[in-house]
């Protein structure tokens, strides 16, 4: 496992502090400022996607600003379907301002005219609230003379369009069907022009960013891990909630402050993540040079089943895998039935060697994040709890 | 024209006629009837001139843009793992019982449908439901009850 020293555990109050920051200001402040220097600042504040992937926000901005072609969009991804996280509509719905002004300094940055907010379908009860304060921020926008607005999309019920070339295709009007990369958005995303795509939580540390400057945000977290990540922490736990804490913690110091005394795994990253048994936590980093997630941490304690916890993943990827591809399509419907035939006696222990083969084969083979990460959460119960799995 | 034709003419007119303006049309529609009937599903697509199978093909993908027959009322579960751990079998089969029906059927007098979904994002505060757009988490039996019945009591 992970070698890296871990950090110890801080809660940390960036996201939702209101008392210092006032969003339109960090907004007139660095409007003064070259479009080059806040791409820099976020470049050097080493901040990586909190959507779960991960990749370095600046650089994104960088290369969507130098593609010529127009025009350029800024899209805000609130389809926060991951199992186990809910962070992004707790941000939506306490510091909105804060995601808009994030998404009006990319469009500044990068040269982009028109924002959108694609709201997943099941938050549909934000849109009211939102589209006001959004009236009230364009108008902002209008009155500083800024050449850009956001507007919001709404989805309709599939965890597949949090997928950023799918949410696209949704967009458009289209089957949520991921495409093939490359091209990446950066040169060919909303309506195949160049566009940025960040997670809600993103958003709103570049805002903070801009705001504390990049040092302020370096102080926190580790080398591969910068700055500090909300969580949503969830299953057996006394304090289930969300939490902003500083990157590069041990799971065990998390367990120790999360959990109910009694926690046999903790499932990190959601139902697209790593199931980590007890023995591991202790060696564990929460963090992109550990296990980097989007926020989702379920805890379970040693009266849960991890065959049904395993059962209940299967049967959400069998559900919302789009069906565009084979390996996809196919092998989530057969690690499901695999497993119950495993079960009921039907077919020998050893039988679960080949279903690992099967998910390692998706993790190679399918089109896009849904269907590879099948592999984190199958592999990682089979291996840790395969009696459970088979009595 | 039928109240259909009225609506759908509505919400070209107001979110315009271009293939990206498919998803809020087809939300339009169900946010006022619920469901797409195969009528509305050839409005749509004559109105954004575009093939009827696209508009169905897209219909059909999202678990919202529901293509049957729904109740006035569309009550989702959560079924994901955490709203499992903090008892959602309960929940369902509570309603079950008082609207009479199983999961993904819906109630003779079409007041309601009960269907179960994916994670709706409160698992820090499960069992939750929606009901059409609204949310209603850590549910009881009781309260889940409450919330039905009164949901019948003003549709009346």
């Amino acid at each position: 496992m992970e070698t890296a020293e871990a950090k110890n555990f801080k809660k940390v109050d960036i996201i939702f502090e209101c008392q210092d920051c006032k969003p339109i200001e960090v907004l007139d402040t660095n409007l003064e400022r070259k479009p080059d220097d806040i791409i820099l600042d976020i470049i050097d504040s080493g901040l990586k996607g909190r959507g779960g992937a991960g990749f370095p926000t600046g650089l994104k901005w960088k290369f969507t600003k130098n593609e010529t072609a127009e025009p350029k969009y800024v899209i805000c991804n609130a389809d926060e379907g991951e199992p186990g996280t809910f962070k992004d509509r707790e941000i939506l719905d306490r510091v909105p301002e804060k995601v808009f002004v994030g998404m009006a300094l990319c469009g500044y940055s990068i040269g982009a005219k028109e924002g959108i907010i694609y709201l997943r379908g099941e938050y549909n009860f934000l849109l009211k609230d939102l589209n006001k304060k959004l009236e009230k921020f364009n108008k902002q926008l209008k009155d500083r003379n800024l050449d850009f607005s956001i507007s919001i999309k709404s989805g309709s019920g599939a965890y597949i369009c949090g997928e950023e070339s799918a949410l696209f295709e949704s967009m458009e009007g289209k089957r949520g069907e991921p495409r093939n990369k490359p091209p990446y958005p950066t040169t060919e995303g909303y309506n195949f022009k160049p566009t940025v795509i960040n997670n809600v939580e993103t958003l709103v540390y570049t805002t903070m960013i801009c705001n504390l400057g990049p040092d302020k945000f370096k102080e926190l977290g580790t080398k591969d891990s910068r700055g500090s990540k909300v969580f949503s922490v969830s299953g057996d736990t006394p304090i289930a909630g969300i939490y902003e804490l500083e990157l590069g913690m041990s799971l065990s110091t998390f367990v120790e402050e999360f959990g109910d005394g009694d926690t046999k795994s903790v499932q990190v990253g959601g139902a697209s993540g790593h199931c980590v048994p007890r023995k591991y936590f202790e060696d564990t980093i929460i963090g992109f040079e550990g296990i980097p997630t989007g926020g989702s941490m379920m805890i379970f304690n040693s009266t849960r089943s991890m065959y049904n916890v395993l059962h209940d993943y299967l049967e959400f990827f069998t559900e919302e895998s789009c069906g565009q591809c084979t390996p996809c399509r196919v092998g989530c419907q057969q690690l499901l039935k695999g497993i119950e035939a495993v079960k009921r006696g039907e077919r020998k222990p050893s039988y679960l060697d080949d279903l690992k083969k099967l998910a390692s084969n998706m993790n190679l083979s399918a089109k896009c994040g849904l269907g590879q990460s099948v592999a984190n959460p199958f592999n990682s119960i089979v291996d840790n709890f395969r009696e459970e799995i088979i009595y | 024209m039928s109240n259909t034709d009225a609506l759908i003419k509505n919400l070209v007119e107001k979110h315009g006629n271009s293939r990206n303006n498919l998803m809020p049309i087809l939300q339009g529609v169900v946010r006022e009837e619920r469901s797409l009937t195969e009528e509305a599903m050839l409005k749509v697509a004559e109105a954004l001139d575009i093939s009827s199978a696209e508009v169905y093909g897209t219909a059909s993908f999202y678990t919202f843009l529901d293509t049957m027959p729904r109740g006035k009322n569309v009550i989702r579960i959560c079924k994901t793992i955490t709203c499992h751990m903090k008892g959602k079998d309960e929940i369902i089969e509570a309603l079950e019982k008082e609207l009479n029906i199983n999961v993904g059927e819906t109630t003779s007098d079409k007041k309601f449908t009960l269907l179960s979904a994916n994670c709706l994002g409160w698992c820090h505060k499960g069992p939750v439901m929606l009901v059409n757009d609204d949310i209603y988490p850590e549910l009881t039996v009781d309260k889940a009850l409450e919330i039905v019945q009164e949901y019948a009591h003003n549709s009346k």
